[in-house]
């Protein structure tokens, strides 16, 4: 599975040294992107584009492929600009290394974060050989122009292909990627076409591309029985018998750390590193099976008594004392609810810690030999992951190789390094080539969960129906101003800056577990209440849902000077307009008679720079069996939809996985959680998806955006709202079937 | 010893006769196709034939298939051009991909059998196989295309390669 290829043939190269770098702040204003920045300043083209004399062209894919395409998508960028043929293209992997730039892979930023430099590197390229061509015919670099992989010099109807070129254009001066031409995007013959993932083909004829494929020669087998409870330790363990099982070669006890204080960002700070006990077998099978008969001795510190009906009594109590803090108080919430000329509607939503549950379970292969360590993972933040490995075994950073491999499935999970440290150390202790494997059972226990929370919602319609006043209770999990790891919530939320008077407070309890990033983090919970809340509040003031929602846009107040989180400001909301225009038309909102039992749900949501507008329409059967019949998407993500196929796809995606996090729910007893495997943390089944999915774009002039995570977060109250619409039942807790509801 | 024949090809084990086919497969045969899920025969990752019968590999244990015969996604088609296999390229079905050869041998599985399936047919062969991306609606047509390729292949010539991304040809990645 190594990367390694030798190419004998003579490449492109370019040299970018000073002036000749590409800035990366090419979106300043980013500040999350700031933020995951690691990289150096500049990128070199040489690290990304290689052409042989034959003309085939290399590309390196620098972004971790978990099932968005990606892998086609950056170097799809690059070709465009370069100005090949996709044919012509051969895809490679980074490694995880700062000379690619940043290679965080989530939050939806592969796209606004790379779609400019990525064709700043192609145009780079191809300017380079119009250089060498130019030269050779003694003309103007003015005079040629370049298609599919060629220099022409019409005048004098002369041409060189790139492969012929090559050589020449290594020696050529770097241009300054900063003011590299870009084409017109009418020109455009790569970006909007469809390109089916290169390793198709690999995928559907079982060839080992996947993680858990990795094979590395004399490679043992680990599993890792960790602490059930968080931050907890091994008292003892019956090594001894493990030891003499069949085909064990070791057994140890790994002490772990002591956890950081006050809810670290995982992502980022140093905290994966968790005691258990490791058994490693010359097969997974032997390693598993000598499990079976470990017995651990736990200390479980000081989370050994929580319990997920005790978070849900104290939330209650939480809400009924004077909140903690206030994070965004506009006008006067409090004198509008005295008022007796508007009508008051009061509503608690409850939603659950989930698990990622990839479908491939998370693993590792790491090799430990001479004082370096190779490792292979599918980590969606690969340097991140090489830094913190380098720290844990005391090498400097050059001595620690990360092969970044292809995952099934990340949704955020990957973007946590855990399982790297787990079998660099493993690896290093055993001083073998090992491959960590998780059980099922492993991976929904021991997961950075999507975070629970309760919300005490409060708001005031007046007598014409417009919505003036809004309170929201966020209570949840954390320690004075520190929310759990990507458990909180943020001011900034729509209708923040669309009603006048609009307070947001919370209050937060203890927890003892590691929460985390699921694709769309916070909005896959703060879209469901907050738009299932407004529909509440629509029926309330007695308009239809959607118009209810367009009236309110229709009104923003100023922006916020100081308006200090990490996402971005608010919605624009003439883009969220138009999305929710479109969806209406397309679902023929308010001009379908519908039978009885059936529904139509909408609601949007703006997240990951995505605006989304999604209607639904269910039926509701006998015995609260519901059927989502048909689901329709409205999204605007800018001026380009770089490849259409794909963005159908995540979109349809996105609603599935949706859904699936309507009937999903990870409960602690006793400190550990109590779920284990699919039949109790299930997700949608084929029977249960919607059979037609329409997804339609609105093309705006505005640079494009990303699509793993925006489309999912309105799924989940569009539904619940077709319910009310069918049944006249509004679902305020989730996992759905806490009010009797299920898929049928 | 268990004698068994996976792809055609036969093949002995006298290990612990418990460990699971899926085991057996990846690790002792290098037969990396047959994906771990979820170790329960909940997910259907781990989907193989037995006997032409769709089984999940990860809960036999390799005394049930003493004497069997086994085919793998790897089995399916010398040159990966089974109609299933060309129909979910041309419909561009897999996002991770993990899930996908599981979905594959259950389809192969329904249409040796259903060789025209309705929708509620597919669902009910397909219900046992998880896809965590979501993957449902593409699967399904490209089942329904599967069944369309075979039948025009019944009635003609073989079966055209996949056709390409609409921009151009596939491509392949550089592999060593």
């Amino acid at each position: 599975m190594t990367k390694t290829c030798l190419h004998r043939r003579s490449f492109l190269q370019v040299t970018a040294l000073a002036g000749g770098g590409l800035l990366l702040g090419l979106y300043p204003k980013a500040a999350a992107l700031a933020q995951m920045g690691r990289g150096p300043e500049v990128l070199n083209p040489t690290d990304f584009i290689r052409i042989g004399a034959d003309g085939v062209v290399t590309l390196t894919s620098k972004n971790t492929e978990i099932g968005q395409n990606v892998y086609n998508t950056l170097p799809m960028l690059i070709a465009e600009e370069l100005d090949v043929d996709w044919k012509d293209v051969r895809l490679v992997r980074a490694d995880a290394d700062a000379k690619y730039g940043n290679q965080f892979t989530g939050g939806s930023s592969a796209t606004p974060s790379n779609w400019e430099p990525m064709r700043r590197v192609g145009a780079a390229g191809r300017q380079m050989l119009i250089a060498a061509a130019a030269s050779t015919w003694g003309v103007a670099e003015s005079e040629c122009a370049t298609a599919s992989g060629r220099v022409f010099h019409r005048a004098s109807n002369r041409s060189l292909s790139y492969g012929e070129l090559a050589a020449k254009a290594a020696t050529m001066p770097a241009p300054d990627l900063r003011s590299v031409k870009l084409k017109d995007p009418k020109d455009y013959k790569i970006i909007g076409t469809s390109t089916i993932s290169v390793e198709s083909k690999e995928i559907v004829t079982g060839k080992p591309i996947f993680n858990i494929d990795v094979q590395v020669p004399g490679m043992l087998y680990a599993v890792m029985q960790r602490t059930p409870v968080m931050g907890g330790k091994v008292a003892s363990a019956n090594l001894d018998v493990i030891k003499a099982m069949k085909g064990v070669k070791a057994a140890f006890i790994i002490e772990g750390r002591p956890l950081p204080n006050n809810y670290p960002n995982y992502l980022f700070e140093d905290a994966g590193f968790e005691a258990g006990v490791a058994i490693v077998a010359d097969s997974w099978w032997a390693a598993q099976k000598a499990r079976e008969s470990l017995e651990v001795k736990w200390d479980a510190g000081k989370w050994g008594a929580q319990n997920s009906e005790e978070m849900a009594r104290r939330a209650v109590e939480l809400s009924q004392q004077t909140p903690q803090r206030t994070l965004r108080n506009d006008g006067d919430v409090e004198s509008i609810f005295k008022r007796d000329d508007v009508k008051i509607i009061e509503s608690n939503y409850v939603f659950p810690f989930i698990a990622h549950a990839t479908m491939e379970p998370q693993n590792c292969t790491a090799h430990y030999k001479d004082g370096r360590i190779e490792i292979w993972y599918a980590g969606q933040i690969p340097q991140t992951g090489r830094t913190m490995v380098a720290r844990l075994l005391n090498l400097p950073e050059k001595d620690v190789t990360v092969h970044v491999v292809r995952g099934g499935g990340g949704f955020g999970r990957r973007a946590y390094n855990d399982l790297m440290l787990d079998a660099a150390w493993i690896s290093r202790q055993v001083n073998a080539p090992v491959k960590l494997l998780w059980s099922r059972e492993d991976d929904i226990q021991h997961d950075y969960y999507r975070c629970g929370g309760f919300q005490f919602m409060k708001a005031a319609v007046d007598k014409d129906g417009r919505l003036v006043a809004w309170h929201d209770h966020f209570v949840g999990y954390g320690e004075g101003n520190a929310f759990a790891h990507d458990g909180g919530f943020m001011p900034t939320e729509f209708p923040a800056r669309f009603v006048p008077n609009y307070r947001v407070q919370s209050s937060v309890m203890g927890l003892g577990l590691k929460t985390g990033a699921l694709r769309a983090p916070y909005s896959n919970s703060t879209a469901w209440v907050i738009h299932s809340f407004l529909d509440e509040l629509a029926h309330a003031a007695g308009k239809d849902p959607l118009q209810f929602r367009l009236d309110l846009l229709a009104h923003p107040l100023p922006v916020e000077a100081n308006n200090n989180n990490r996402m971005p400001p608010g919605l624009d909301p003439a883009r969220m307009s138009g999305v929710l225009k479109l969806v209406a038309e397309k679902s023929g909102w308010g001009k379908r008679q519908l039978p009885k039992g059936t529904g139509l749900g909408v609601a949007f949501h703006f997240s990951h720079r995505g605006y989304f507008a999604e209607v639904a329409e269910v039926t509701v059967q006998t015995n609260k069996k519901i059927k989502v019949n048909k689901v329709w998407v409205a999204g605007d993500i800018g001026s380009h939809i770089i490849n259409p196929s794909s963005a159908e796809t995540q979109v349809q995606g996105a609603v599935i996985d949706g859904l699936s996090e309507l009937i999903q729910e990870i409960t602690l007893k006793n400190g550990a959680v109590a779920q284990s495997n699919y039949h109790q943390h299930p997700m949608l089944r084929m029977s249960q998806a919607p059979p037609q999915i329409e997804v339609h774009w609105l093309k705006t002039n505005n640079p494009p955006t990303g699509l793993g995570e925006p489309a999912l977060p309105p799924i989940l109250p569009a539904v619940c709202n077709a319910i009310f619409a069918a049944t006249g039942e509004r679902i305020r807790t989730l996992p759905m079937m806490k009010q009797g509801f299920s898929f049928a | 010893m268990i004698k068994l024949k996976v792809n055609g090809k036969n093949q002995q084990f006298d290990g612990d006769p418990e460990m699971p086919l899926l085991w057996y497969l990846r690790d002792e045969i290098d037969l990396k196709g047959t994906k771990f899920g979820c170790g329960m025969g909940l997910c259907g990752a781990c989907t193989v034939h037995i006997n032409g019968q769709p089984m999940r590999a990860c809960s036999t244990p390799m005394s049930a298939v003493a004497d069997q015969t086994v085919t793998t996604i790897e089995g399916l088609s010398p040159d990966g051009t089974h109609p299933v296999q060309i129909a979910w390229q041309e419909l561009d079905v897999p996002q991770c991909g993990y899930c996908q050869a599981g979905q594959i041998m259950s389809a192969c599985a329904l249409l040796a059998k259903t060789p025209k399936p309705t929708d509620a047919q597919i669902d009910a062969a397909m219900n046992g196989n998880l896809c965590r991306c979501g993957t449902y609606l593409r699967i399904r047509a490209a089942i329904h295309k599967a069944a369309e390729l075979t039948a025009s292949k019944a009635e003609t010539k073989p079966a055209a390669a996949p056709k390409a991304s609409r921009a151009g040809s596939r491509l392949m990645p550089n592999k060593k």
